[in-house]
């Protein structure tokens, strides 16, 4: 055997290692194709051995060849092999081939599984270490799956190296198989708080990936992460925090406030730019997220951009860069404070790197007024001329015309001016962007009626010219530009000084080769000028013009004719016998100008682009109604191999099926909308888009007015510097006379004047033209913006998880498992078993039920009044608190318990007010607190603090802070008790589908309706249910002192097992304790009085005394128990949790579980 | 997160490159090709951030990389990291390079990609950054080096000793000469 290896060994020595492929590469550089390909032969030899020796060699060359861009796939099985090897030497090699080559494709991976968990549970760390890293790269959907627990256990592994590895590691494990975040979390957050600064650092990268993706579930563990940065003096961990801070802040205002001041002093006292960069973007969107108008903030306004400016002035490009690119975050919401660094913009214009330059355009863009705009675009148009690259020439275009577009050419006083620069654009060689400039003339022609007549001039001298646009091939991007040209010359012919020619130069021979679908605009305009000609020429004793006119068309048509392009083939055809019929009539002395113009008439109207999607449905209009009977199945069947032209038959049918049938569908739409009504899974129409919309005629469409003084001027020549100048003169001379008018005035609006500051406002500038800006169409009550839809590939959708959520059983990670899980619980048997015995239970309490079931809806109807003031209160509060929002809209289809993610809420909202309450809260509190105090006048306000925090250590807030706790108690403990109202309204609101919410119940699984007991917990051997709280018990004992509860639950055995020696145990808090029998210590756990053969069900009561009632309780819980089978017996447990809301003790129900 | 790391020549030979998303390799080619030519273009004393959709997934993503020597290092990155703490990284790459090979060049990287490679592993992770501390990745680079020596004694006993030719180093250039720089303060 030894001899064999040393044998191998020998034989190794004569291979080539990795150097000395390296090498042979390098020597042949001629043919290193032919090279690499027998090193291919020999590596595959070498595969084929025993020795792992060679075969690790033999892989680590593959490697480096694969980085060559070589396919090593092939070798995929031996690459597990060498993964496989005892040696850390070639587990390394194995490891690091996988990791460059395996993806989820690779079929071998699957073979990795037990082989990956070997090398994690390895005694060796760096047999973990190399084992993870590997990991992280090729890990598939299956490999999470089954080693997500695994890794979870090394989480808390002893070596910090291996625990930072694993912990990272864990974010691949939730993007491929996500329904582990859950579970893991909880061990995540620990490692947040780990001794290690590298375990920390890794457990801070991985929440901030994920919070980055899915911001509002991570909100609540803002106080944690600013303990963090209050602490840390990682730069690394800093940088991500506040990074992450900056995703959290749009969701949670208050968030932000807090953060101001710990981020401004890290700006002021940090050396590291990295750092300072991050913070200072951080407050941006800070400063983003907050109501704008808060006087102090103006104050870090000043700080940033002032910060931004040296870093802009700093001679290290990246610096300078990344200042511009804050700069640019700032401008969207306080563009006043970066429109003073203007001259600085503008310098780095001309800055040699291409980078700089782009960022600098995109500040520009918020940075244009009505005053500014021709001259910054006279900058931009120097830059066009000077750029060398096309994409850089091609960025500055369209900066242009975003620029001068921008909120409806919102800032473009003079149109004659824009579309000057437009036909200067023109003259760009080898831009991409002919159809964007095309666009933007067809917008302005269409939508400035005033410019009409100029823009006609200038592109019929486009159309004119139309050879040096498309004589070199290069230029044709730039050819859209004639698309425009030819409509707009052939839509608003009327303003042509002659018509005829730019017919003529329209149906020129070389038009032929442009682009089918401009030769197509080209061919129905023609039709259109000749129609104008034509009609221009009416009435002329001579005929003659118009009748050569038509020959024109009859001569250059049939070149269009015979066009390769259906499009221009058809229209040109058509346009053909048209003019041909006409000619015959005008040889008749037939008038024909007035048929041939109305085959033009009428206005085409802009339609907004998102128009179509935006019209409401009219009223009486049922989309969802079937036109016909819906057909069977089989039917459809033989349908659909019908011709493809046989569509319009069912047309016919169902104009008249709805007539006849008009009072039946009627009838149905009730039924249906009642129904809809009734479903909560069906989402109802908000009120607004249920306006009664009428079709808006032409009279409707909108038209801003801009009046104004002074005439039209037409200059001679279309250069737009000219309007430079002239535009100027025209302000000089409109201050001078407003000058005069000042001076009348002055005296009247004293007080108005002081608002628009500065020599010359905004307002003050006049376009030169009287325009009418037709806005675009748009049905009514519809807004142009749109939500944009997310990507539903993303693979962090699935990460949207709610983590707040206490952990369901089903939830747990796949643990190996030796004996065979019992999996029977299928709902239909416990409905089965649990009715007989609710019904029982009723039969007795009905009759006192009924009573009180009377009185207590005609209680709840005069309360449901007043919530319902309350929830609007509570509804603008959810708005500020969007993570909450989330959950209760969850907590219908999830059925989650909304106390728990309440508490958490307002543990964070807690946390959050102890910065300044904002006034607006403030107000929205003052009433709803006013209603709480009378309901809960009996709370003892000294034990309040101790209450809902109880679930989390105390530590979590830094010991600053509380401090400033203490002193706003006050003011905190009247928000709580208003919220807490809120979650009372909140419950007994929803009605009876909404109790559900109180137990932790699966999705999937829907309670037997008539069930008057809620599902506490349960897993696959046992079901823990709590009563409902119509079943009154009374409080025993006295309401000052001590009362007490009784919580009866019933336990349902699920499995085939019998179930015995069943403990139940809960974690008292200080304000509720279960009571247990004399000389038991606080810990122990009560032996529940039964046992549970299979199927069989039982209840059980605990009593709890409670010392306020004005507190809800949240209590964990465990059960323990022994499943006792034919062949083992096993113990196992079941957490729960038990919710004492404070409305259960106020209406003398002891338990609202 | 980081998508990918591309060490090049100032020819565009790839000298490293690392995914952390799989791409087929021409794909991979394309890409170290496509990257080379947008950065060879660049000057010295401009900025070291690159925008732009390139084939690597989408416009959040940006290439920031340093010019030492010879090589070019690239990281393609999205935008949850920090441009300028990802400048450091390289930093901290080249000087843990430096001290891990004794001077490092060019020559190091090509015969020893294997060894680049388990460096970079202690240093990123998946995608994520693992460890920034200098000394923490040399230690751990360093035991797993030993652990390595020392199985290759074991198995070295049983045969005549290898002797490990180092390649020829006339005419390199050395990459910490004049390569590292240290423009901004380490985070």
């Amino acid at each position: 055997m030894a001899l064999k290896i040393v044998k191998g060994s020998i034989d190794r020595m004569f291979d080539k290692n990795l150097q000395d492929l390296v090498r042979g590469i390098r020597n042949h550089k001629e043919d290193e194709a032919k090279y690499i390909s027998t090193c291919i032969d020999e590596i595959k030899q070498e595969l084929k051995q025993d020795n792992i020796a060679v075969k690790a060699n033999a892989v680590c060359k593959l490697t480096y060849l694969q980085m060559l861009g070589y396919d090593v796939s092939w070798a995929a099985f031996n690459i597990v092999e060498v993964m496989s090897s005892s040696k850390f030497t070639y587990k390394r090699i194995g490891y690091l081939a996988a990791s460059q080559c395996f993806h989820e494709g690779t079929d071998v991976i699957m073979l990795t599984t037990n082989q990956i968990r070997k090398d994690l549970s390895s005694p060796h760390q760096y047999d973990t270490g190399v084992a993870l890293t590997g990991l992280s790269c090729f890990v598939t959907p299956d490999l999470a799956r089954d080693l997500a627990n695994d890794i979870m256990t090394l989480m808390s592994h002893t070596k910090p190296y291996i625990r930072k590895k694993a912990v990272l590691i864990m974010y691949k494990v939730f993007l491929k198989y996500p329904e582990s975040l859950r579970p893991a979390f909880p061990r995540l957050k620990e490692k947040l708080e780990d001794p290690d600064p590298g375990v920390q650092s890794a457990a801070v990268n991985v929440i901030c990936e994920l919070a980055r993706r899915n911001p509002k579930n991570y909100l609540s563990l803002a106080p944690l992460f600013f303990k963090l940065m209050t602490s840390s003096t990682n730069n690394w961990v800093l940088i991500k925090i506040i990074k992450l801070f900056g995703a959290l802040t749009p969701l949670e205002p208050r968030l932000g406030k807090k953060l101001i001041e710990p981020l401004t002093n890290l700006i002021h006292s940090t050396s590291a730019m990295s750092l300072l960069y991050e913070c200072v973007n951080t407050v941006i969107a800070v400063l983003i997220s907050l109501s704008s108008g808060m006087p102090n903030h103006s104050a870090s306004i000043q700080l940033c951009v002032q910060k931004l400016r040296i870093l802009i002035e700093d001679s290290d490009q990246n610096l300078k860069y990344l200042g511009l690119l804050a700069m640019s975050k700032i401008l969207k919401t306080h563009p006043k404070s970066v429109q003073s660094h203007k001259d600085l913009i503008l310098q780095c214009l001309d800055d040699k790197d291409e980078s700089i330059r782009l960022r600098a355009l995109d500040l520009l863009y918020g940075m244009v007024s009505k005053k500014n705009l021709m001259e910054i675009v006279k900058k931009l148009m120097l830059h066009v001329d000077k750029a060398e690259g096309t994409t850089y020439r091609d960025e500055l275009l369209t900066k242009i015309i975003d620029i001068c577009s921008q909120s409806n050419y919102q800032y473009i006083t003079n149109f004659e001016w824009y579309i000057s620069i437009l036909v200067e654009l023109t003259r760009l060689e080898g831009t991409r962007h002919g159809h964007l400039i095309a666009s933007q003339m067809l917008d302005v022609a269409i939508r400035v009626k005033a410019i009409r007549g100029f823009a006609v001039a200038q592109m019929a001298t486009l159309l004119d010219n139309a050879h040096l646009l498309t004589g070199n091939t290069q230029r044709n991007g730039i050819c859209e530009v004639l698309y425009a040209a030819a409509w707009i010359c052939g839509e608003f012919s009327e303003h042509l000084e002659d018509p005829m020619q730019t017919l003529e130069a329209m149906l020129r021979p070389k038009v032929a080769t442009l682009p089918g679908h401009i030769q197509a605009v080209y061919v129905q305009n023609a039709a259109k000028l000749f129609a104008t000609v034509l009609r221009k020429h009416e009435g002329e004793t001579d005929s003659h013009a118009a009748q050569e006119t038509s020959q024109l068309l009859i001569d250059r048509l049939p070149l269009f004719v015979q066009s390769a392009n259906l499009e221009v083939q058809e229209r040109a055809s058509c346009i053909l016998q048209l003019v041909k019929y006409i000619q015959k009539l005008q040889q008749k002395k037939v008038e024909v100008a007035e048929e041939v113009t109305a085959l033009f008439a009428g206005e085409l109207n802009p339609v907004a682009p998102k128009a179509q999607k935006k019209v409401p449905v009219p009223e009486g209009l049922d989309l969802d109604a079937w036109i016909n009977k819906p057909p069977s199945e089989s039917e459809s069947e033989d349908e659909k191999p019908k011709a493809v032209f046989a569509k319009e038959e069912p047309k016919h049918s169902r104009s008249r099926h709805t007539e006849v049938d008009e009072k039946e569908l009627a009838r149905r739409r009730e039924a249906r909308k009642r129904e809809q009504a009734n479903n909560p899974f069906y989402i109802k129409a908000s009120p607004s888009s249920q306006k009664v919309y009428d079709a808006p005629g032409v009279e409707h469409i909108p038209v801003v007015q801009i009046d104004l003084s002074v005439p039209l001027k037409v200059p001679g020549m279309p250069m737009s510097d000219q309007y430079l100048k002239l535009e100027e003169e025209r302000r000089q001379k409109e201050k001078a006379e407003r000058k005069k008018e000042k001076k009348k005035k002055r005296e009247k609006r004293g007080k108005e004047r002081k608002a628009d500051s500065g020599p010359e406002s905004e307002e003050d500038i006049a376009p030169a033209h009287q325009v009418d800006i037709v806005t675009e169409e748009m049905p009514e009550n519809a807004l142009p913006s749109d939500d944009d839809d997310k990507d539903p590939n993303d693979p962090h959708k699935a990460l949207d998880i709610d983590l707040d959520k206490p952990l369901a059983d089903s939830e747990k990670l796949p643990v190996r498992t030796h004996r065979p899980e019992v999996l029977k619980s299928p709902a239909e048997d416990r409905v089965n078993e649990s009715i007989p015995q609710e019904t029982k239970k009723r039969s007795g309490k009905e009759k006192k039920e009924k009573k009180k079931g009377k009185e207590k809806d005609r209680k709840r109807s005069k309360e449901e009044k007043k919530k319902k003031k309350h929830k609007e209160v509570e509804e603008e509060l959810l708005e500020s608190h969007p993570e909450e929002a989330v959950q209760s809209e969850e907590t219908k289809e999830a059925a989650t318990p909304p106390t728990s993610t309440s508490a958490e809420a307002s543990e964070l909202d807690f946390w959050l007010c102890s910065a300044p309450v904002p006034p607006a809260a403030q107000e929205e509190t003052a009433p709803s607190s006013a209603a709480a105090v009378d309901t809960s006048s009996a709370a003892a306000p000294e034990s309040e603090p101790d209450e809902p925090k109880d679930a989390e250590p105390e530590d979590t807030k830094s010991s600053k802070h509380k401090k400033k706790k203490q002193k706003k108690e006050k003011e905190e403990k009247e928000k709580k008790k208003k919220k807490r109202h809120h979650h009372h309204h909140h419950h007994s609101n929803a009605g009876g589908e909404d109790s559900v919410q109180n137990g932790t119940v699966e999705e999937e699984e829907p309670l037997p309706p008539m069930s008057n007991y809620f599902l506490l917990a349960e897993n696959s051997y046992i079901k823990m249910m709590k009563e409902d709280a119509d079943q009154v018990y009374d409080i025993q004992g006295n309401h000052q002192d001590e009362s007490k509860v009784v919580v009866s639950v019933i336990f349902e055995n699920k499995s085939d097992s019998f179930l015995k020696s069943m403990e139940f145990n809960v974690l008292d808090s200080l304000n509720s304790k279960l009571q247990r029998p004399e000389g038991a210590g606080a810990h122990d756990s009560l032996t529940v009085p039964f046992q549970l053969p299979p199927g069989i069900s039982n209840e059980a009561h605990f009593v709890f005394s409670v010392q306020s009632i004005v507190m809800p309780q949240k209590l964990k819980g465990t059960l323990t128990f022994i499943v006792k089978s034919d062949e083992s017996s096993t113990h196992e447990k079941l957490d729960f949790k038990l919710h004492f809301t404070c409305t259960s003790y106020l209406i003398t129900t002891p338990c609202y579980l | 997160m980081i998508k990918a790391i591309l060490i090049f020549n100032n020819h565009g030979k790839p000298r490293l490159s690392k995914f952390y998303e799989h791409y087929t390799e021409d794909t991979e080619q394309q890409i170290i090709r496509e990257t080379f030519h947008l950065v060879s273009k660049r000057d010295e004393n401009i900025c070291n951030f690159l925008e732009g959709g390139l084939l690597i997934g989408g416009s959040d993503n940006k290439l920031i990389y340093r010019h030492y020597a010879t090589l070019y290092f690239v990281f393609c990155v999205d935008s949850s990291e920090s441009e300028l703490g990802i400048l450091d990284l390289i930093q901290v790459l080249v000087e843990t390079l430096d001290k891990c090979f004794e001077n490092v060049c060019e020559l190091d990287l090509i015969f020893h990609v294997d060894k680049v490679h388990n460096i970079l592993a202690e240093m990123v992770m998946g995608g994520m950054v693992l460890e920034t501390n200098m000394s923490e990745i040399i230690t751990q680079v360093e035991a797993q080096g030993k652990m390595e020596k020392s199985e290759l004694c074991a198995f070295l006993s049983l045969c005549r000793p290898l002797s490990f030719s180092v390649p020829d180093r006339t005419g390199r250039h050395r990459l910490g000469s004049q390569g590292l720089r240290r423009v901004l303060c380490r985070p």
